[in-house]
């Protein structure tokens, strides 16, 4: 019972609080620094949104843990002020402000965690004319194999990227045949094989035949993207070997292959996010300054067509003017160079008010507070003696 | 005498800044350029007079806004540029390129380091050669390229607005644009006339004049830096056209705009060296657009003087004195030295405001728009609360503080206006008052209170060692402003952060995304709650106070321009190499100064551990 009086005590204690807010700071400082090397999302992830951050030698297997991750710190610091909360609370008219402030900050970390937990990101990539009811993934990957049949739907297998990175062999009940991963690169670059070509063919079938594959380090740049690529063999269960294929982030086009009467097309592509409504682009803007090319403004007007929730309108989605729909928040994010495509950056995050409620009860509360701190010193220094 | 001596030292020091908004004079043997300096023209978006034109391309060129010409005079920036558009052969002997970096100095073959400026003339025959290395150098990203790479960058860039600048108004080789865009003028009508009666249009030597003049005009079009043919009454920024352009359009000699006619005669007097007909001609032209167009006209005149008038260089050198005055006025106390200073600190103020609502007016925006505009800001924050400060405390200190920022901030915000025009157009993103008003501005604020509660614990450090002047009750006085002001400065960097958040949710739907420069933000708010809880943990008394607010400055200066160097992430919007030497030795002199402070008390030369007979109880 003492044992637990003490843990109880330690978990209310202003020195948790100074421990977790000094651990808060030495992490986001060696966060910042650590972009430059590692770019914003290997840091993201390894520093802010993970509960250890791990020291790993370059080459080596082993990693020890060096520091707490965001994770940790942030829900160390929850429990810390839930608990003083709790522990602490008294109704004064003195204390409004602290409590405000602090049950803010109780909101806003909550979020934070949830948000980083549930968000998802994507963008949707329409030309002008063209409809879209599936964004693709911002990061992850897929493999999708795609049975080509009479009827108007196709049946379409996808493989995780990730699955493709741990290597080995895919094998799935709809398909006639097995996949096995033969090379896998999480960033490279292709080149076009020419006639006095010295390079290797990447694959002994399709596109791969006339295409070199280069392993590349993992871009760190917030405006580039990684290309993924990896080499499959088509291994079918009954009859003729079909050789190895390349398929890359960066071949557009599917390929198409054969197994035992069946037609399939096989592309690695960004995961996509199928959504039950619809989005046309009628008209993409890209205005500038007179006399110059900084941009003033990009706009897109689409139609949202929703047959589930009959809807049907016209939607202007610019710079700082999303729309949200269904949990779901469209920003203008891109725009094709010839300015007759859009590019939307769609997010879903179910605790996107979280912050806004958080700054209003912490604003208050410090507001509150340092007034009457303020209406304090000025009463007492009302008469202020020369030195 | 001894009572009114500050305001008598107040009243000359409004006198000396005011004085400046007066336009300078010119003699009869001279260009007049009052008017020419006004003329309003379209560059980079915004609608400025030539004066900023002129100031902004030379320190893009030149890094500086006089020309120190070979024999030693001094050319204004407006007088370069009038040679520029109207007599190039003149400007091209005019040594305006800084060349410093001696590899590039090694290319041309000339002797290394006794030379930093040098003309086009000169540096004409080696153009093909800069164009190539230069083309190189900016396949190489800014972070990453060599000395030699930014210098051959730089001067490509410098080369290319010197060329378009130079055929703003006419082509270079050009001697009576008067007559020849009549001739022109009077070709076309012709030549139209011909047609529309169904004849051959025009005999060949006038067809091949015309072809000739399309293709100068045209190319003139596509080059043009300056659009300085405004539109006929009614039109708004998008009508602005290049001479070439409005050239092209041209009918017939009777509807020859107006502005072109008057630039063409404005440049032959100008060849002509007729100093009367020049600053008839831009007297007319000016007063035409007065009449045509007086809003714009009214902005570029009222530009003109906030250039003339430099409000930050004069509020600085009354902040430098203010400061001064506060030191001085602790050696020897008189009161009227403590008072004289506080009055200056608020004439510095004032010119300070005004020169910040004068750019809002330019501008139509808010105050923060860019780095420069911040570094004003802070200054113009810190000096606000040490006004605040000096009036309940009344002991020079708040003044001084204020002072010393202030000066500090608007030295930083002068070496980060070298790039160019500081009032440029806002890019797509950011092209929202509502926003910078609220984020900008409360950001902003957050690091104006965070450097003076850090400048005001070096006082106290500096005081309290080297001097017998920190009294205890002063020290305890001084621990109150910083508590204070860094309560101050947590609620400023807390809500700014977070409405920085929520733009950013309003913008690309991620309220927080890990970027430099909002862990910066994040930093100073960890930073100050870990101050504050500190405090009331009794974990730290009053120097302990002092050092995690002298840290403060580092920790702002490094969220403020730190975060900018590092070349990642969405806020480097101001990439400064030059200044990071300047970043260091900021911080390590605060670090430094935190070392001072945890010397033991016995070496302080201020008693502050006598504290009612006990010892070392507040400390």
């Amino acid at each position: 019972m003492k044992m637990f009086c003490r843990m109880l005590d330690a978990l209310c204690s202003l020195r948790l609080t100074m421990v977790c807010l000094a651990a808060a700071f030495i992490l986001v400082f060696a966060g910042t620094l650590a972009q430059v090397r590692f770019g914003l999302y290997f840091v993201q992830e390894a520093y802010f949104q993970s509960w250890i951050v791990w020291w790993q030698a370059a080459g080596g297997n082993f990693r020890i843990p060096v520091f707490p991750g965001g994770h940790a710190i942030g829900a160390m610091l929850l429990v810390n002020l839930v608990a003083a909360h709790i522990r602490m609370f008294a109704w004064t008219w003195e204390k409004v402000g602290t409590q405000l402030t602090h049950f803010g900050l109780i909101v806003m970390l909550a979020g934070g965690l949830a948000t980083d937990m549930l968000s998802v990101e994507s963008y949707m990539r329409i030309r002008e004319g063209e409809a879209r009811n599936y964004s693709e993934d911002k990061v992850d990957m897929e493999l999708a194999v795609v049975e080509l049949g009479d009827s108007e739907f196709e049946q379409v297998t996808a493989v995780p990227g990730a699955r493709l990175a741990a290597g080995g062999t895919i094998d799935h009940d709809s398909l006639p045949f097995r996949l096995a991963v033969r090379g896998f690169y999480p960033n490279s670059r292709l080149q076009m094989i020419t006639q006095q070509g010295a390079a290797v063919p990447a694959a002994s079938m399709g596109t791969g035949q006339r295409v070199a594959v280069k392993s590349m380090p993992r871009t760190t740049k917030l405006d580039e993207r990684d290309v993924m690529s990896a080499v499959l063999e088509i291994i079918p269960r009954k009859g003729a070997e079909l050789g190895t294929w390349l398929v890359s982030d960066s071949l557009a086009a599917a390929q198409q292959f054969e197994v035992g009467g069946r037609r399939f097309t096989i592309q690695l592509r960004p995961m996509r996010h199928y959504k039950p409504y619809s989005i046309k682009l009628l008209e993409f803007t890209h205005e500038t300054y007179p006399g110059t090319q900084i941009p003033k403004n990009f706009s897109s007007k689409v139609m949202l067509d929703d047959p589930g929730l009959n809807e049907n309108r016209q939607v202007l989605i610019y710079m700082n003017h999303p729309l949200r729909y269904r949990g779901e928040t469209y920003y203008q994010s891109g725009y094709d160079r010839d300015n007759s495509g859009t590019v939307l950056q769609v997010v879903r995050n179910p605790s996107w008010q979280t912050p806004y409620i958080a700054c209003l009860l912490v604003s208050l509360g410090l507001i509150y507070q340092f007034t009457l701190h303020l209406a304090r010193f000025v009463r007492r220094n009302k008469v202020s003696p020369a030195p | 005498m001894k009572r009114l001596a500050p305001y008598l030292i107040l009243i000359l020091a409004t006198l000396w800044t005011v004085s400046s908004w007066r336009p300078p004079s010119y003699s009869s043997d001279e260009f007049d350029l009052s008017s020419f300096k006004r003329i309003p023209v379209l560059v980079g978006g915004r609608i400025k007079p030539m004066d900023t034109v002129a100031r902004n391309s030379l320190l893009i060129i030149r890094g500086k806004q006089t020309v120190r010409r070979a024999d030693g005079g001094r050319l204004p920036a407006a007088r370069w540029l009038a040679d520029l558009l109207f007599d190039p052969s003149k400007a091209d002997e005019h040594p305006v390129f800084a060349v410093a970096n001696q590899e590039v100095l090694g290319m041309f073959g000339w002797p290394q380091a006794d030379k930093r400026y040098c003309t086009y003339a000169e540096l004409k025959p080696h153009i093909p050669k800069i164009e190539e290395e230069g083309k190189l150098a900016s396949g190489t990203e800014a972070v990453n390229r060599t000395p030699f790479q930014a210098a051959i960058f730089n001067l490509r860039n410098s080369l290319a607005l010197y060329q378009r600048i130079r055929n703003s108004v006419h082509q270079e080789d050009t001697v009576d644009f008067t007559k020849e865009i009549e001739t022109y003028a009077k070709a076309v009508a012709d030549g139209a006339r011909g047609l529309a009666d169904g004849g051959s249009p025009l005999d060949g030597e006038r067809m091949s004049l015309l072809r000739t003049a399309v293709a100068r005009y045209e190319s003139q079009a596509d080059f043009a830096y300056l659009l300085m043919v405004a539109p006929p009454a009614g039109g708004g920024e998008g009508d602005w056209l290049s001479t070439g352009a409005a050239l092209m359009r041209v009918k017939s000699p009777e509807n020859m705009p107006t502005p072109v006619r008057a630039l063409a005669m404005m440049g032959d007097a100008y060849r002509a060296d007729d100093h009367a007909t020049f600053a008839k001609a831009s007297l007319d032209y000016a007063n035409w657009l007065n009449f045509v167009h007086p809003e714009w006209a009214g902005r570029t005149s009222f530009e003109l003087r906030f250039n003339q008038m430099e409000p930050f260089y004069h509020s600085m050198v009354l902040y430098v004195a203010a400061f001064l005055l506060a030191c001085l006025s602790w050696l020897f106390r008189p009161r009227g030295l403590r008072q004289t200073a506080f009055l200056l600190l608020i004439l510095a103020f004032a010119v300070h405001s005004f020169g910040m609502l004068a750019r809002m007016y330019i501008q139509g925006r808010p105050p923060v728009t860019n780095l420069y505009s911040s570094a004003i800001f802070v200054g113009w924050g810190a000096a606000l609360l040490g006004i605040i400060l000096e009036r309940f405390h009344r002991d020079g200190i708040g003044a001084a503080t204020s002072g010393m920022v202030g000066f500090i901030t608007l030295i930083v915000s002068h070496h980060l206006g070298t790039s160019g025009d500081t009032l440029e157009m806002m890019q797509a993103v950011l092209d929202s008052n509502f926003w910078l008003a609220t984020h900008v501005v409360v950001i902003t604020a957050g690091y104006s209170a965070m450097f003076l509660a850090g400048f005001l614990g070096i006082a106290y450090v500096l005081l309290g060692v080297f001097t017998r002047l920190l009294k205890p009750a002063r020290a305890k006085r001084l621990t109150d402003m910083v508590y204070g002001i860094t309560c101050f400065a947590i609620l400023f960097s807390f809500v700014g952060t977070v409405l920085g958040g929520i733009w950013a949710d309003q913008s690309w739907g991620r309220f927080w995304g890990w970027d430099p420069k909002e862990n910066g933000a994040l930093l100073i708010v960890i930073w100050c709650a870990m101050l504050l809880h500190a405090r009331w943990a009794g974990y730290i008394r009053q120097r302990g106070i002092m050092a995690m607010a002298i840290f403060g400055n580092a920790i702002t200066a490094f969220s403020w321009f730190g975060v900018n160097m590092l070349g990642v992430g969405l806020h480097t919007y101001g990439f400064m190499d030059k200044a990071f030497p300047w970043l260091v030795g900021f911080v390590v002199v605060q670090m430094l100064v935190i070392v001072l402070s945890r010397l033991p008390l016995h070496l302080w030369r201020s008693p502050i551990r006598i504290n009612g007979g006990n010892t070392a109880v507040a400390v």
